[in-house]
């Protein structure tokens, strides 16, 4: 749920802006917003810091929505599943979801997080799509619920495996949080909603706090001995390692649901034989993908050399004939040698399956596997 | 005051006899950040001076290394293959990338010195 799409023009702040500089962060543009790459110790470091520890990130530049209904959550729930393929109307209160906007093609326009929190839904979307997210909410449940971005909250994410260890020391209550659940809590002082969830793997949370107070929030976790500040280069290693896509990357409005292999999280109630099948955008296209298959799907790659092998890069067969193109891909720190992502034809898509990649004009092999690379390490309870 | 002498893309070359040992700087490596893989050229590779001559890769990106002055490759650095970090760790020395038995002798001299490298790269912040 991280992404990259520079915006021309004035670079937005995050609440941390300040903090990031104190801190000798290197800033690049990114999703419109001035954001920390990485800080003094630089990206390998900070990304085994948050896999041995626990790794504080900054990612304000997120879009926090806020979607209530007339009669409390549940018609705000009826309305957004016009929008997701998932089912948000048996979401319990406290409970959090993945969830995908599609478009009348199948293709998806964003990937986001849905939390029921109680009287509302909250929604948090990618930030270099959170502006249109905004603009297909309007379109689409205007009639029905009132929508609310939240710029004025700050979004911070504290992973790693000490992670659960550190924020219960200044708020016991997170202790009680299993993966995917969510739930209000003061921390340091400040009104937060925890979410137990995150983007690299581990056990963490994802705390929305008031814009006002985050920054002291950030400066008294970096104050724990287990915590240190990290970048989005990390973030990305991390991710990558983790097997998550990266919106604009692994997925956009050219891959379907099923091609991106997140069939996982089409609700059953919302397939065929669910409870609410279809009824939303795209729905024919993805539900006879689901039954009938797709011609590509995401797969994990990893190369058999040591070059590492990055979004672009066309994957051919034996014969030289192309079959698909990596979407990511870099050096991940914790797996210790390249890892991959792309989309190849069906028929390659077998972990096991050896192929090549072109680099610069050489023939690299490489081969499907199964992901994640590095063990996923929710805390499920 | 050394006779390491720097190009505009922050390369340096050392003049050791007619070969020349060829690296990044620290402000380079500094900018690149974690290398994690350097594909250097084929011993015997001849190359015009300008042309792409090897690849580092870092955590972030693959930045191409193109050959400060023109000549054949005559020694890489096998170090690099097993701990591309060398090139972090120590750029003017164990990280050097390759040699080239240089065609043309004074071919280094129209480049940057120790001093000029500085102000050059002090320029640039």
């Amino acid at each position: 749920m991280s992404e990259s799409g520079n915006q021309p023009g004035e670079l937005k702040r995050t609440p941390l802006h300040a903090l990031h500089q104190e801190l000798g962060a290197r800033m690049v543009p990114f999703a419109g917003y001035e954001m920390a790459v990485q800080f003094r110790d630089g990206i390998i470091k900070e990304h085994r810091h948050t896999r041995n520890a626990a790794g504080l990130f900054d990612v304000s530049h997120m879009g926090q929505i806020r979607l209530s209904g007339g009669s409390g959550g549940d018609s705000a729930a009826a309305a957004l599943e016009r929008l997701v393929p998932v089912d948000v109307m048996g979401l319990a209160e406290g409970r959090q979801r993945y969830a995908l906007f599609t478009n009348d093609r199948g293709g998806i326009l964003d990937d986001l997080m849905v939390t029921n929190a109680g009287d509302h839904l909250f929604l948090v979307v990618n930030g270099a799509c959170k502006d249109q997210d905004l603009a297909h909410l309007r379109q689409h449940l205007s009639a029905d619920c009132t929508i609310e971005p939240l710029p004025d909250h700050g979004l911070l994410a504290l992973q790693g495996p000490q992670a659960a260890a550190v924020l219960a020391r200044l708020a016991p209550a997170v202790a009680e949080l299993v993966f995917m659940t969510a739930a209000r809590v003061e921390i340091a002082g400040a009104a937060c909603f925890v979410a137990r969830s995150g983007y690299t793997g581990e056990d963490g949370f994802e705390i929305s706090v008031p814009a006002a107070q985050a920054e002291a929030l950030a400066r008294r976790l970096l104050a724990e001995p287990e915590v240190a500040p990290i970048g989005l280069g990390a973030r990305d290693s991390l991710r990558l390692e983790a097997g998550l896509c990266l919106y604009g990357h692994d997925i956009d409005t050219q891959t379907t649901p099923v091609e991106a292999n997140l069939t996982w999280a089409l609700s059953k109630a919302r397939r065929r034989d669910g409870a609410r099948p279809g009824g939303y955008l795209g729905a024919e296209t993805v539900m006879a993908q689901l039954e009938g298959g797709a011609t590509r799907r995401r797969v994990g790659i990893r190369p058999e050399g040591r070059a590492p092998l990055r979004e672009g890069v066309e994957l051919i067969d034996g014969d030289g004939r192309p079959i698909g193109r990596i979407t990511s891909g870099g050096f991940g720190p914790t797996f210790g040698a390249p890892v991959a992502m792309g989309y190849v034809e069906t028929a390659q898509a077998q972990p096991g399956t050896r192929f090549g990649a072109m680099l610069r004009g050489k023939v690299q092999p490489v081969e499907v596997v199964k992901l994640p690379f590095v063990p996923q390490r929710y805390f499920r309870g | 005051m050394s006779d390491r002498r720097y190009t505009e893309d922050h390369e340096w070359v050392l003049l050791e006899g007619d070969t020349a040992r060829i690296g990044i700087s620290d402000y380079a490596q500094e900018q690149l950040g974690d290398v994690v893989y350097v594909e250097l050229p084929e011993e015997g590779a001849v190359f015009a001076e300008g042309a792409q001559v090897a690849t580092v890769e870092s955590v972030k990106a693959a930045s191409e290394i193109y050959a400060p002055v023109a000549g054949e490759v005559v020694e890489v650095n096998g170090a690099l293959d097993d701990d591309p970090s060398l090139v972090n760790s120590d750029p003017l020395g164990d990280g050097w990338f390759f040699k080239i038995k240089i065609a043309d002798a004074d071919a280094a001299a129209k480049l940057m010195d120790d001093n000029a490298y500085k102000e050059y790269v002090e320029s640039l912040k």
